[in-house]
């Protein structure tokens, strides 16, 4: 099966990226090397090609209903050009997506999902959407770019009409970019400032290349997905497939936050409602190695002799100069300090528990 | 990619650099840049015997970590204890600074299964095809 290709891929070989698979698309996973991309985002700017994420448009007299129930937060209160952090679940209250909806209108959202989650989303909407209403797969009719460090306002700015300094955090505008049509969104995966475009197809080339000139005095750099992964994971960003799952509830991924309990039915509620009666058994965790080494998704922790979890997301922090982690601990050992041992081939290195998120810059 | 005429190469992607009987080993230009920058070097203890093939160093990049393999026997002598602050030796300067360990050769019939610079050359180009 060959990958899929987003429209910026030529653009990505011009610059020599390092291309892998992910989700089934070709993209690029590095360009000059994770540790400075990192870096420059968090000092200056990154852009970066996320066109393999999905997006799915729910529209008509009962989308804000069709919504609300499929979504565990409350989009009653959101205000046209909001945006708002959320997830669709299971009836047993467990993750089939983390989203962010869009609302444009109240008969018009779009819901931005994980590239490995898409077309299961659509199904999902479609299969389980309590009233009628048209609901689009819109996947294929957008390239995202994303644009994030401390001068990505200025760099953008230089190149749209619209008015970035009153586009705050979680909102949205319909406006232009270099000409061509866009969604500006203030979100983002890297803890840092930043901007999420949404695209035609035949103007992510043109406005990529022209936010890579335009930046490039700013220090701006292209960034591919190792460092993607890197900057969220210093913010404890959760991934879906590695932190949270179709096994795991927001509750015990610790994103209470976005669960909204007394605004009505939502699919997964009554399990939700459950499991808080019952107490949340387990709690997804941050620690630090300290030791040297790298705690690697999917290596074993121990707490004491015990085997006890494994390690959903871990890498090495550039920023903080150390390996870091998540795991999911029983509650009772999901406190600050608690040591625990992640096994990194055949040696068992000391980690402990710290407050996260592991990056505190300013947001 | 460079290849420096006085080395010797592995197909493991290792330089020898031998000076009477000792000869210094690290990883090529290309292992380097495969490999991604390196943060964390482990090294084994001095005066072992170490027997060709076996790992000599352990390289955690972010993206994986690397086995550095001896491509030849001897007794280690000395491991590159810089690297353990500056790990980023090995990408800036993979023949130079960033050399990984020193052995007291035991068989020097063992080079002459070592490839030239051209020779390493031709063979990095085929494995890129």
């Amino acid at each position: 099966m060959t990958l899929k290709k987003t429209p910026l891929h030529k653009s990505h070989q011009k610059l020599k990226a390092r291309l892998v698979d992910f989700a089934g698309w070709e993209m690029p996973i590095q360009y000059s090397g994770t540790l400075p991309e990192h870096l420059a985002v968090r000092k200056n700017a990154g852009l970066f090609d996320i066109s393999h994420m999905g997006e799915i448009e729910v529209k008509g007299s009962n989308a804000t209903t069709v919504v609300q129930h499929m979504t565990c937060n409350n989009i009653t209160t959101l205000t046209e050009g909001q945006a708002q952090y959320s997830a669709l679940l299971t009836h047993q209250g467990t993750f089939v997506d983390d989203v962010i909806v869009y609302k444009f209108s109240k008969s018009k959202y779009l819901l931005c999902v994980n590239a490995s989650n898409s077309d299961k989303v659509f199904e999902w909407i479609q299969v389980n959407a309590p009233k009628k209403a048209e609901i689009i797969n819109r996947s294929k009719d957008f390239v995202q770019l994303a644009i994030q460090g401390p001068s990505s306002q200025e760099i953008l700015q230089k190149i749209t009409p619209t008015n970035l300094s009153d586009l705050s955090s979680y909102h949205f505008r319909v406006g232009k970019i270099t000409g061509h049509q866009a969604i500006i969104s203030r979100t983002g995966y890297t803890g840092e400032k930043g901007y999420e475009l949404y695209l035609s197809p035949k103007s992510g080339t043109p406005i990529w290349e022209s936010i890579l000139r335009i930046g490039s005095e700013h220090g701006l750099q292209p960034i591919g997905l190792a460092a993607r992964n890197t900057l969220r994971l210093e913010m404890k960003y959760p991934l879906y497939g590695n932190d949270i799952d179709n096994t795991t509830t927001p509750f015990e991924a610790g994103l209470d936050w976005i669960v909204k309990l007394d605004q009505g039915e939502f699919i997964g509620r009554d399990a939700l409602l459950q499991q808080k009666s019952e107490g949340i058994k387990r709690q997804l965790v941050g620690f630090e190695l300290l030791e040297r080494g790298i705690p690697r998704d999917g290596y074993l922790v121990y707490l004491g002799d015990m085997e006890i979890s494994k390690v959903t997301s871990g890498s090495y922090s550039p920023s903080l100069g150390k390996g870091i982690g998540l795991t999911y601990l029983p509650s009772e050992h999901a406190k600050i300090g608690t040591e625990i041992k992640i096994m990194i081939r055949k040696v068992a290195k000391t980690a402990r528990i710290i407050a996260t998120p592991f990056y505190k810059g300013l947001i | 990619m460079s290849y420096p005429k006085d080395l010797l190469f592995s197909k493991e992607h290792e330089w020898v650099r031998l000076e009477k009987t000792v000869a210094t080993i690290g990883i090529t230009d290309f292992a380097q840049n495969e490999l991604g920058d390196v943060v964390f070097v482990e090294t084994r203890a001095c005066d072992e015997k170490i027997d060709l093939g076996e790992p000599i160093a352990s390289l955690e990049s972010v993206k994986a970590v690397s086995d550095v393999y001896s491509p030849i026997s001897g007794i280690l002598k000395e491991s590159n204890e810089t690297l353990l602050d500056a790990p980023e030796k090995i990408n800036d300067s993979p023949y130079e600074d960033g050399w990984i360990a020193r052995l007291e050769i035991s068989d020097a019939e063992q080079l002459s299964k070592l490839m030239s610079a051209e020779e390493y050359a031709s063979f990095v180009a085929k494995e890129s095809d």
